[in-house]
C-alpha cells in the first residue's frame, strides 16, 4: 500500500498512573510515527499498555493529578500545520477529538448512549465541529450510514441502539468516528467483542473506507490473525514498552523478539506439522506487575533464552534491519542460531 | 400500553381493597372509640351511650360495620363526619389543595436542588464539595422533621422576622400569590430537607455510575464540550433510576407532610388526619387513608409510564 506524509510522529509518550502504592508507569518511553494511509497495528496482552497508548493519543486518560502525560504527539492537522496534542489546551483538544482524530472501541454494546437515537448520536459531532444546522447533520449521518452499510439508512437515523446487533452497532461506531473526515482512526479492538464472521465484515469495511479516504489507522488488538489481515506495520508492546515493530511480514514471519515468537507460537494454526500436537506452546509465567517490574529486561523472567545480562540492564530498541527494531539484547545469537 | 394500564388497574383495585381491610380493623382494634369523647360529660348515661352508638351503627360486629362502609363506598358516598356532620369528600376537598401545594414545592426542591448536588458531587467526588455534601445528608437525614420545623420557626419567624410561622395565607387579609408563597418556604424547605438528602445521595451514586460508562468515553472521543457530555449525555442516563425513586419516596413525603403541617399549623390533610384521629372520627380517617393509598399509587403509576417515555427501551407490556 502506498502511503504518504507523516500524520502522526509520537515521541517518548509516557503515562503514568497515580496510586495508592505510588506512580505506576503504564507506557514507557513509546515511539512511533504514522503516515497517512496505512495501518499500524499495536499489538500486545492485556495490561501491555497498547489500549492507554491509543487513550493518551486522544488524552481520554483521566485528568493530571490521576494520570501524567510526558513526551509528545506531534499531528499534522488537514492544514498542515503541526501541532503537539500534549501541550494543547482542552478547547484545542476537542476541535482535534472526533474531527481529525477519531477513535472506536472494544464494546459497541456499551459505546453508543442508550437514550439517544444513532442519528443524533452521529449528527451532534458534525454540528459541533463543523458548525451545520442539525438537518444538514442529520442528512451527511444517513449518508455515513449508509456508506457503512447498514441498509434503509434513513429509516435507521431514529433507531435507538438496542435496535441494531453488535456488528450493527459497531457499525454505527465507525459512522461516528468518520464523521468529520478525520486524518487519523484510532481503533481500539474494534472486533474483540464480535462474531468472527462478522468481524470479518467490520474488517474489510475498515479497508475500504481507508482506502476510500486516506486516513491513516492504529489499530490496537490482540488478536494477531487480525494482525496479519490489516496492518502495513506492527508494534508489539510488552509491559508498557515497544519490544519490537517494524513491517507485518517481516514481523510476522520473521520475529526477532523472544516475546513475539511466543506470541505467534501460541496462535493455533492449521498446518499439517502442527496437526499432531495436541497442546499450543503458551508462553510460561505472566505479565509482571508494572509497580514492580524487573530491573532489567522486562520479559527476562519469562524468557527461555534468558542470560544473567538480560537481568542487569534494560535493553536498548535495536535497528535490526530497514525498519525492523527489537529489544533484545541476544537478538543476533538468537537469530543466527535460527530461532 | 392498553393491557398496561389495564393491569395496573386491576392491580390498584386490589391494594386498595387491602389497604382498606387493614386500615378498617387497626382503627376499631384500637382502644377507645366515637364515643370515648362522651365519656365524661354529666347526664349522659350508659343507656344513651349504647343508643348513640347504636344509631351510629358501632354495635354491630367489625364485618358487617365494614361491609356497610365499603358498599356505600362504592356507591360513592364516603360518609359523614362524626364531628360535624359534613360529607367526607367535602372536608377532605377543602384540604387536599394545601397538601397537594405544600407537597409539590417540596418535591420541586428536592429534585432540583437534590439532583444539583448529587451531580456536582460526582463529577468533582472527593472534593470538599463532596465530603460536605455528603456529611450534610447524613446530618439532615438524622435531624427529625418536627425539631428541624421549630428550629426554623425560632430562626426565620422568631428571630429574623422574615417568614411567618405558620398558616397558608395571612389571617384576615385579601391572599394573593405573593401571600401564599410567602407562607410556603417554610414548610416546603423543612419537608423538602429529607428528600434533598435523599435525592443527593442516589444521584451522586447514579451520576457517578454513569460517568465511568463506555459511552461517555465515546462522547468525550467526539470532542464534545463537558458540558454537552455531562448535562446531555450523562444526566439523563444517571436521572433514569431516579424516576422510580420519585414514585416510591411519595408515601414518604406524605408522612412528612403530616409532620411539617401540624408544625406549622398548615391546614391540609396531615393536621386533619392528626384532629380526626384525636376524636376517633372513623369516616375521616378512612378518606384519608384512602385518598393517600390512591396518591401513592398514582405516584408509582406516573413514574412508571415516565420512565418507559424516558428510556426507549422499556416498553410497558
Amino acid at each position: 500500500m502506498s502511503t504518504g506524509d507523516i500524520v502522526l510522529e509520537v515521541e517518548n509518550l509516557s503515562v503514568t498512573f497515580a496510586t495508592e502504592s505510588g506512580p505506576l508507569q503504564a507506557v514507557r518511553d513509546v515511539s512511533f510515527t504514522l503516515r497517512a494511509g496505512e495501518t499500524l497495528a499495536l499489538v500486545g496482552e492485556s495490561g501491555s499498555g497498547k489500549s492507554v497508548t491509543s487513550l493518551a493519543i486522544m488524552r481520554l486518560t483521566p485528568p493530571a493529578p490521576l494520570v501524567t502525560l510526558a513526551g509528545s504527539v506531534l499531528f499534522t492537522g488537514a492544514d498542515g500545520e503541526r501541532r503537539d496534542l500534549l501541550a494543547l489546551d482542552l478547547d484545542g483538544m476537542r476541535a482535534v477529538r472526533g474531527n481529525e482524530i477519531s477513535m472506536i472501541f472494544q464494546e459497541p454494546m456499551t459505546s453508543l448512549n442508550p437514550v439517544h437515537r444513532i442519528g443524533d448520536q452521529i449528527a451532534e459531532a458534525i454540528t459541533f465541529h463543523e458548525r451545520v444546522s442539525n438537518r444538514v447533520a442529520l442528512a451527511r449521518a444517513a449518508e455515513l450510514l449508509d456508506k457503512v452499510g447498514i441498509p434503509d439508512a434513513r429509516r435507521r437515523l431514529s433507531a435507538y441502539p438496542h435496535h441494531l446487533s453488535g456488528g450493527m452497532r459497531q457499525r454505527v461506531m465507525i459512522a461516528m468516528a468518520l464523521a468529520c473526515n478525520p486524518r487519523v482512526l484510532i481503533a481500539d479492538e474494534p472486533t474483540t467483542a464480535l462474531d468472527v464472521t462478522v468481524q470479518a465484515q467490520i474488517l474489510e469495511l475498515m479497508k475500504e473506507l481507508q482506502q476510500a479516504t486516506g486516513m491513516a489507522v492504529i489499530f490496537v488488538t490482540h488478536n494477531l490473525g487480525v494482525v496479519a489481515e490489516v496492518a502495513d506495520r506492527v508494534m508489539v508492546m510488552y509491559a508498557g514498552a515497544i519490544v519490537e515493530k517494524g513491517g507485518v511480514v517481516p514481523v510476522m514471519t520473521r520475529p526477532l523478539m523472544p516475546y513475539t515468537q511466543g506470541l505467534l507460537h501460541s496462535v493455533p494454526r492449521l498446518d499439517p506439522e502442527s496437526l499432531g500436537r495436541d497442546t499450543l506452546e503458551a508462553i510460561p509465567g505472566s505479565v509482571p506487575d508494572p509497580l514492580s517490574l524487573p530491573p532489567g529486561c522486562s520479559f527476562a523472567p519469562r524468557c527461555r533464552h534468558v542470560r544473567p545480562a538480560c537481568e542487569a540492564a534494560v535493553p536498548a530498541l535495536e535497528a535490526a534491519d530497514d525498519g525492523h527494531d527489537v529489544r533484545c539484547r541476544r537478538w543476533r545469537k538468537l537469530a543466527e542460531a535460527g530461532a | 400500553m392498553a393491557n398496561f394500564l389495564l393491569g395496573r388497574l386491576l392491580q390498584s383495585l386490589v391494594l386498595l381493597f387491602i389497604v382498606s381491610i387493614i386500615g378498617f380493623a387497626v382503627l376499631h382494634l384500637a382502644p377507645g372509640g366515637p364515643l370515648s369523647q362522651f365519656a365524661l360529660v354529666p347526664g349522659l348515661s350508659k343507656e344513651d351511650l349504647a343508643r348513640i352508638a347504636h344509631e351510629m351503627g358501632l354495635d354491630r360486629p367489625l364485618p358487617v360495620q365494614y361491609w356497610e362502609w365499603l358498599t356505600r363506598l362504592l356507591g360513592g358516598d364516603w360518609g359523614h363526619s362524626y364531628r360535624d356532620n359534613q360529607p367526607v369528600l367535602a372536608v377532605i376537598g377543602g384540604r387536599l389543595s394545601a397538601t397537594l401545594e405544600l407537597m409539590g414545592a417540596a418535591i420541586l426542591i428536592s429534585v432540583v436542588v437534590g439532583v444539583w448536588i448529587g451531580v456536582m458531587g460526582a463529577i468533582r467526588s472527593y472534593s470538599i464539595f463532596d465530603m460536605l455534601a455528603t456529611v450534610g445528608a447524613m446530618v439532615a437525614l438524622s435531624i427529625p422533621t418536627f425539631w428541624f420545623g421549630l428550629i426554623v420557626i425560632y430562626a426565620f419567624s422568631v428571630h429574623l422576622g422574615w417568614l411567618p410561622p405558620g398558616n397558608r395565607t395571612t389571617v384576615g387579609s385579601e391572599s394573593t400569590f405573593l401571600d401564599y408563597l410567602h407562607h410556603l418556604i417554610a414548610p416546603a424547605m423543612v419537608l423538602a430537607l429529607v428528600e434533598v438528602a435523599i435525592w443527593s445521595r442516589y444521584m451522586r451514586a447514579s451520576m457517578l455510575d454513569v460517568i465511568n460508562q463506555d459511552y461517555i468515553r465515546t462522547a468525550r472521543a467526539k470532542g464534545l464540550p463537558e458540558r454537552t457530555v455531562l448535562w446531555h449525555h450523562a444526566l439523563r442516563n444517571a436521572l433514569l433510576p431516579m424516576i422510580a425513586l420519585a414514585g416510591v419516596e411519595i408515601p414518604t413525603l406524605l408522612g412528612g407532610a403530616l409532620v411539617t403541617e401540624t408544625v406549622f399549623t398548615w391546614p391540609g390533610m396531615g393536621r386533619l388526619l392528626l384532629d380526626s384521629l384525636g376524636y376517633r372520627d372513623y369516616p375521616v380517617v378512612m378518606g384519608i387513608l384512602m385518598f393517600s393509598a390512591l396518591l401513592a399509587l398514582l405516584g408509582n403509576l406516573f413514574a412508571d409510564i415516565f420512565a418507559a417515555v424516558a428510556d426507549p427501551r422499556i416498553r410497558l407490556t
